[in-house]
Order: structure tokens, then sequence, then C-alpha cells
């Protein structure tokens, strides 16, 4: 039942996490100690010794309000700041990080890999390569937490949040609900395992009978007939799909969106939301239809869709995010924009 | 007070200070039945498995011990007894503005509580007192409406005491009593008045809200139904986050008096003391983003929360120096109030400063939702406004009753509640940072030695909140007799007879000095310092 003070340090964050946390911990020390012995030395050396007692009455002095108003704030600014930073690098996945789809519900949670395993309150993943969730509901919210990599992140219904993280060590962390979200909410908790890459491999390797993700979503877009509308050469009254990941797109109502997976999630579920300019509102909404999971198929086969021939399928990485943009339009190149939280 | 007994002259009573003693006995009894549930948690949690209770059970355990807290003892707590009280009497009125209304806000506050019960007696309820949805709109099986509308009525009492609290400092000062000869209790209850004021009506909306969604179903917060969830979220902490300062302000009051008179020395710092009670008012409305920054906001939206939530560090901080420095030099005197004051800035100054690691971005999405935050916000909430409202009741007891509470007990109690406090909660910040989340029923092997320190603390806790239950009662009888002053203080609440009479002067005091003067009441004097 081993007792420690601190939780282990299992990802590259974790240690500038608890950078932090030891500076916050010294300056909180200090001030405790500060406040501390100053009530104690004050409440003996000035203590009541007879009860007529009168001490001159002291009414303040501005240089002290200064100083004692300036030099927290100044500390609290490099709190904020460091905080700020810690948070920046947490919130943004690096390009090259591997996908991996979260579905949560209640009291489980599923997680599929690219390559099409499905697991169920266990994840595994390779050490020393930035893993990128993108977690959605299909009930009410949970929140995803290792505490051993720092990580947390609400997991909403009806929306996609991203984190990220990167194991630097092999073992078997925990994985928590952090959010309350009903009667087993204590239950809702499972285990990552953190694998040498090699063991990685061979882990994936064991069982790919269900066909990646990408794959699945190719069935599912044909048994709901999106190719009817969509078809592959952009011939008939419906956009192009191929190379729509990271694009930007050009809306009816004259904004233009990011085609992220929370736009292609919306497309599907909510089509009229987004119109794309030029194109009328005829695409029926699947929702009920498709459950979050298989929305997440359709994602990534959209995304597949985009590549380039060559690339590996299956390689893990996603795709969209180390191709070049294969349309014309005045993109900016799509990862500096992409701010995960933000939507 | 005394003029006439009975429960009708006290069911109709429009005297503040009657009014002020129902508030006592009201949320006296919450208090009780909110710490029933917290004892039931923390036997609950002696084990890793989830034995004693269902975990249905426990759900309702937490829920029920946060919405009694908060919203029927927390808040009505110092403003609605002491400061009903005592905040006619400290600016020399006959009485609040607004007498009838002060009574109707004490109905209100019981009415609201018995919906509350009624939620419980029925069922309970089993949201967390966050009431987050869509859980709360569209997945929980309990009594969420009965609750809500029991806090939405309890929220118009909140209001309602705002409101008569800002007529009256501003329309019934006594002679003389300008803005700043007020005491800094009277100034830190106007601040929180002004949240109640214009907070209190985003929760009541917010609650309407839940109400329509769950019944009517019309989609506002469930994705399901076309709503947001996370909007949910924004409406809740914009009052919730200043609800901390509706909280915590007043206890602040408190201890200003009580650094005072227990070392006989004017409130080192008054005008900025006084100020920053205005300011933490202000400031509390501009950061309730902070409960949110890994509810996928923007990550600038959560940038700026973090930035502005330093702010409001400030004015704490600026308070916990002054009354430290009033101590200087001071007269110092070991009364039991005064060691609830010491406890409270001990206990205070610990939960302010892991608030700035809540505010910490890298830090909060690992810390938010687990223990940390827990130990964090009762670090304010039990050791700061609960130890703040224990030091100005036995301050102001011998005023209230006119007979005095056994000091040695007295002393005796506080003592163990602030080491009971400290094994309950320190605890739990390890376990936070450790990872325990909050709200589970069952947990890991590895958090239990932690756990049972925890669970040690909170029944060393629970011997010291009764202590003083049974021995101010038996002070009512068999108490010395009080006297009109007998701590020596400044207030015009001590110029007058224990217990006050019924329109509390016998004639409008003249104000001719600030605030904590005490050379007039000291009398005979050995100068010291
Ligand atoms: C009835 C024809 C029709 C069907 C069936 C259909 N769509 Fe569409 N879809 C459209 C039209 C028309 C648009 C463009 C107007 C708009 O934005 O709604 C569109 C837009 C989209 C977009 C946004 C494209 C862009 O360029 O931004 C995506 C993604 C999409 N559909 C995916 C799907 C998927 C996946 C399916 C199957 C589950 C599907 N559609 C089925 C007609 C259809
Ligand atoms: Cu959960
Ligand atoms: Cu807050």
């Amino acid at each position: 039942m081993g007792f420690r003070l601190f939780p282990e340090q299992a990802s590259t964050i974790s240690f500038e996490v608890d950078h932090l946390l030891y500076f916050l911990l010294a300056v909180a020390i200090f001030f405790t100690v500060l406040i501390f012995c100053a009530i104690i030395f004050f409440s003996i050396r000035y203590r009541r010794r007879s009860d007529r007692e009168l001490p001159h009455a002291v009414h303040g002095g501005l240089p002290l309000e200064i100083a004692w108003s300036v030099i927290p704030f100044g500390l609290t600014m490099v709190m904020f700041t460091w905080g700020a930073s810690v948070f920046f690098k947490e919130s943004r996945p690096p390009d090259n990080a591997m996908q991996i789809y979260v579905v949560a519900k209640q009291w489980m949670w599923k997680l599929q890999h690219i390559e099409g395993q499905r697991e169920i309150n266990e994840l595994h993943i390779p050490v020393g390569r930035p893993v990128r969730l993108t977690m959605t509901s299909e009930d009410v919210i949970h929140s995803f937490f290792v505490p051993a990599f720092r990580t947390k992140q609400d997991v909403l219904p009806g929306r996609y949040t991203t984190t990220w993280f990167q194991a630097v060590k092999p073992g078997k962390y925990h994985l928590f609900c952090a959010e309350y979200c009903g009667t087993k909410h204590s239950g809702m908790i499972g285990w990552i395992y953190a694998m040498e890459p090699r063991d990685y491999e061979a882990w994936l390797s064991g069982g790919r009978a269900m066909g990646s993700l990408a794959e699945n979503g190719e069935k599912l877009f044909d048994d709901l007939a999106c190719g009817n509308c969509h078809k592959p050469d952009g011939s008939g009254r419906c956009p192009n799909l191929v190379g729509l990941y990271g694009k930007n797109v050009q809306l009816a109502s004259g904004a233009v969106v990011k085609a992220d997976e929370a736009y292609i999630r919306e497309s599907i579920l909510q089509p009229t939301a987004k119109i794309v300019a030029g194109y009328q509102p005829l695409m029926p909404t699947f929702q009920g239809l498709v459950t979050e999971e298989g929305v997440l198929q359709l994602v990534e086969y959209i995304k597949s869709l985009g590549e380039k021939p060559g690339v590996p399928e299956g390689s893990g990485v996603t795709p969209a995010l180390n191709r070049e943009v294969p349309n014309t339009q005045a993109t900016r190149p799509s990862n500096a924009t992409s701010t995960p939280r933000n939507r | 007070m005394n003029a006439s007994y009975g429960i009708k002259s006290w069911l109709f009573t429009k005297d503040h200070k009657r009014i002020a003693l129902l508030y006592l006995a009201t949320i006296t009894f919450f208090f009780f039945i909110g710490g029933i549930f917290a004892t039931l948690i923390r036997i609950e949690l002696l084990t890793p498995k989830g034995d004693l209770v269902s975990s249905d059970t426990y759900n309702k355990l937490f829920t029920m011990h946060g919405v009694i807290m908060v919203f029927f003892f927390l808040i009505p707590s110092i403003p609605a007894t002491l400061g009903n009280f005592f905040i006619p009497m400290m600016i020399g009125a006959r009485d609040l503005a607004f007498p009838r209304i002060n009574l109707l806000s004490w109905y209100l506050l019981v009415i609201g509580g018995l919906f509350a019960i009624f939620a419980m007696v029925a069922g309970g309820v089993d949201t967390g007192w966050t009431f987050y949805t869509p859980y709360s709109t569209s997945y929980s099986n309990t009594w969420v409406i009965a609750t809500a509308l029991g806090i939405f009525i309890a929220g118009f009492s909140s209001i309602l005491t705002g409101l008569n609290f800002i007529v009256t400092v501003h329309t019934m000062r006594a002679p003389g009593m300008t803005w700043f000869r007020l005491p800094l209790m009277v100034w830190s209850n106007y601040a929180t008045s002004l949240i109640q004021v214009l907070g209190t009506p985003v929760l009541a909306i917010t609650m309407v809200l839940v109400f329509c969604e769950r019944t009517f179903h019309i989609g506002i917060f469930d994705p399901a139904l076309g709503g947001d969830p996370v909007l949910f979220q924004h409406l809740f902490w914009f009052y919730s986050h200043p609800a901390v300062y509706i909280m915590v302000l007043p206890g602040m009051g408190v201890i200003s008096e009580l650094i005072s008179v227990y070392s006989r020395k004017a409130v080192f710092g008054y005008g900025f003391v006084a100020f920053s009670s205005v300011a933490i008012a202000v400031l509390g409305f501009l950061v309730w983003g902070h409960h949110l920054f890994v509810s996928g906001q923007s990550l600038y939206a959560g940038m700026v929360f973090s930035f502005l939530s330093y702010f409001v560090a400030i004015p704490s901080a600026i308070k916990v120096f002054n009354w430290t420095a009033t101590l200087y030099k001071g007269s110092i005197s070991f009364a039991t109030p005064m060691l609830y004051a010491f406890g409270f800035i001990g206990l205070f100054t610990i939960g302010g400063l892991t608030g700035l690691f809540v505010a910490a971005l890298g830090i909060d999405v690992h810390v938010t939702d687990t223990y940390f935050v827990i130990a964090h916000f009762h670090y304010i909430m039990v050791g700061g406004t609960l130890m703040a409202y224990l030091g100005g009741l036995h301050y102001w007891w011998p005023k209230i009753t006119g007979r005095m509470y056994p000091e040695g007990w007295a002393k005796l109690s506080a003592l163990i509640i602030f080491l009971g406090f400290n094994l309950t909660f320190f605890p739990q910040f390890i376990l936070g940072y450790l990872g325990m989340p909050r709200r589970y029923h069952a947990y890991s092997d590895e958090f239990q030695v932690l756990h049972v320190l925890s669970t040690a603390g909170a029944s060393v806790l629970a011997v010291g909140y009764l202590l003083p239950a049974i021995y101010f009662v038996w002070s009512l009888r068999y108490g010395q007799v009080a006297g009109a002053n007998p701590w020596k203080a400044t207030g015009l609440e001590w110029q007058t007879p224990s217990p006050p009479p019924p329109h509390n002067f016998e004639e409008t005091p003249v104000v001719t000095h600030d605030a904590y003067d005490y050379s007039t009441t000291v009398g005979e004097v050995i100068e010291v310092g």
C-alpha cells in the first residue's frame, strides 16, 4: 500500500508542473513562516501585563502598505507567467503526436487507436512519443485525468476536446474520471500502460482483426450513403471531401473556419449549423443515426482522404498534420492556427 | 429585547436582535445537519472500498453536505447573525432600515431550508452542490428541483438582507459616524451586501434555467437538446465565485474587530483594510473562469482569468499584513476570541496561499477536481469563515446574552478546533496533489493512510464543535454576569447595557472619535510601548 508525498513523474510535462509547484511551495512556506513567526513573536513580546494598559496608537504607514502590496503582486505575476507558459505547452499538442480517440460514457472509457484497436478502461501507449487525445462524451461531462502525467481535460458531450502527453518511462498509471458524473463516478477508472516502443508495436500487431479506424469509417460512409452525394470527383451539388481536413472552408455566412475534427463532426450531426459557400443546405442530419464512435471513424476516414499516396496508412501519425495541404486556397499552415481548446 | 416573551413575540418580532437570534438558531441547526453528513462521509472514507454506504448514498451525502453548508450555513452565517445583531448597533441605529423585510428574509431562509430538507427526506439529491449540467438537468433521478427551489428561495433571503444592510449603512448612521469612522466589520459587511445584491440574482436565474430544462426539456445546457453544458458553469460560477467572498468577507470584518480589541490598538492601515473589502467585492466578479481551466474554454480565456485571479489575491494579502502589523506594540490579550482570530489568520493564510497554486494554470490542470481543491476551500471556508464566526460569537456573546462563557472550556475548544482542523484538511492537500479525485466513493489503496489521518482529524474537530454548543447553552443560566463592556472595547455596541434594550440605546449616541480609539474606554491608563 506504499505511501508517498508526491506523485510519480511519468510525462514530459510532469517535471515542469512540479518545478512550478516547488516555486509556489517555497513562496507559500516563506510567507506562512513569516506570518506565523510575526504573530508568535508579537504576541509574546507585547502580551498584556496589566488590564489597564494602553499602547500608543499607530496609524499605519504608506511605505509599508506599498511594499506589502507591490512585492506580493510581483511574485504573483511570476506565478501567472510561469503557470501560463506551462499551460500553453499542456494545451498544444506537438505536430508529430499520434492520435487516440476517446469516447466517455457513464461509467467507462472507450479508447480507439487509429490502427483499429479498441480498448476499454485501458490505454496502451509507447514511451517517448507524444500522444494526442481527441475526446467526447456520450452523456454527461467526464474528465480524463492521469495524475502521473499531470494531465486533465474535461470530456464534454456534443463537442470535442483535446489534450496530449508524452510518457517518459514505462509503467502502469492511474486513469481517473475527475468530473463527477453520477453513481459510479469513482468506478470510472482505468490504467494507462506506457510501453517501450518495441513492446508497443508488438502489442499493436497483436489484435488488428477489426480493421483500422479509417477503414471502418469508409464502411460507414458507404452504409450511410454519404457517397451518393459526396462523390470522390467532386461532381454533383456537394462539396468534395478529399483534402478537406485542415483546410480553411469559406462559409455561406461569409466566415472562414478551419476544417478540424470538431468542424467535421458538426457537419455530420448539425449540417445546417455551418453551410459551405456555394452549396445548398441539402445534407440531412445524421444525429441519432450514428454513434459518437461512428462519427470518429467517419472523421478519421475523411482525414485519410487527404493523404498523399505513399504515406503508410495506419502509421499512427495524424495524417493531416504532416502533409501539405493539397488545395490552392490561401491557407495558413494549419497547425499554427489550431488551438484545440479554442472553440 | 426582554420586553416580552412567548413564541409569538419571537415569530412576529421586528427587532433586528431577535431576528439575529432566530437566524442563530436556524443556522446552528443546519450546521449540525451538514456536520452529520460530513461525519458520514469521513467514516466512509476510512477504507478504500465503498463499504459503509452505497455509491448513490455517498453521492447524496456529499451533495447535501455542500448544499446545506454553503447555502444554509456559510452564506447566512456571519451577516445574518452577528451582522444583523451588531451592524445597527455599531453605527448607532435603533434597527435596520427595513425591520419587516428583515423578518421576511428569515422566513425565506426557513422556507428555502424546508424545501432542502424535504428533498433530503424524500430521497436526497446527488448532483454535487455545483449542479453541473447536463447531469443535473437530464440524468440525475433525484430531487434536483426541490433543492434548486430551496436555494432559489434562500437566495432571496440573502438579497434582501444585503439590501437592508446597504440602505441601513447609508441612511441610519448616528450623528458623527462618518464613513471613515465605521468599524471595519461594517465595511466588510457592506461590501458583502453589494455582492449579495448583484450576484445572487444570477444564481436565481441559473436555478430557473435548470428547472426549465429539467421539467420542460427546453434545450439550454444539454447538447442533446441543443444546449451548451459549459454555459451552466459560466453562470454558476459567476455567482459562486463571488459567493466565496460573501462567505469570507464578513469573517474578515470580525477579525479586524477582534485583533483591534485584544491588542487595544486601532487596526493598522484602516483605510487599506476598508478599501480592500470593496476591492475584493468588485474584483471577485471578474474571476469566475478560473473554475473552468480544463472545461474546454479557450486557452486565452484561461489566461485572462488566471491573471485576474492573482489580482484578487492582493487585497487579501494586504489584510493579513495589516492585522499582523496591528499586533506590533499592542497590549495583547489571549482571550478566547483572540485565539480564534490567530487561528483565522493562520488558516486563512494557508488557504489564501494555496489559492495562488490553483490560480496558476499549469498547476490547476493537475489539481482541479482533486482533494487539493477541497483542502484549499475548506481552509478558507472552515478555517476562515467558521473560525471568524466562532471568534465573533465568543466576543459578542456577553453582549448578546449578558453572560460570560466559561473561559477555560472555551480556550480548550478553540485549541481542539485548530488542531483537529489541520489534521483533517492538511493531509488533503497531499492527497490532491497525489491525484485523489473529488467525490470518490471508493479509492485506490495508496491513498488510505492520508484518508485515515483526515478522518481522525475530523473526529477531533467534531468534539471541538460540540463543546461550544454545550457551554454556550450552559452559560445562559450559569455564566458570570458580563456587564456592559467586559473587553473595554470601543464600539458603540459596548456603550449600552448587556443584553441591549429594545431600541439599543437609551439615547442616540453622538460619535466624536475614530473607530478603535481605546483612550476613551480603557480608563485609567498605564502606557506601554
Ligand atoms: C443529401 C446529400 C448529402 C448526404 C447524404 C451527405 N451530405 Fe455531407 N454535405 C452535403 C451538402 C449539400 C453539403 C454542403 C452544404 C453544407 O455545408 O451543409 C455537405 C457538407 C458536408 C461536409 C462539409 C464539407 C466542407 O467542404 O466543408 C462534410 C464534412 C460532410 N458533408 C460529410 C458528410 C458525411 C460524413 C455524410 C454521411 C454520413 C454526408 N456528408 C452525407 C450533402 C450531403
Ligand atoms: Cu466521473
Ligand atoms: Cu473561484
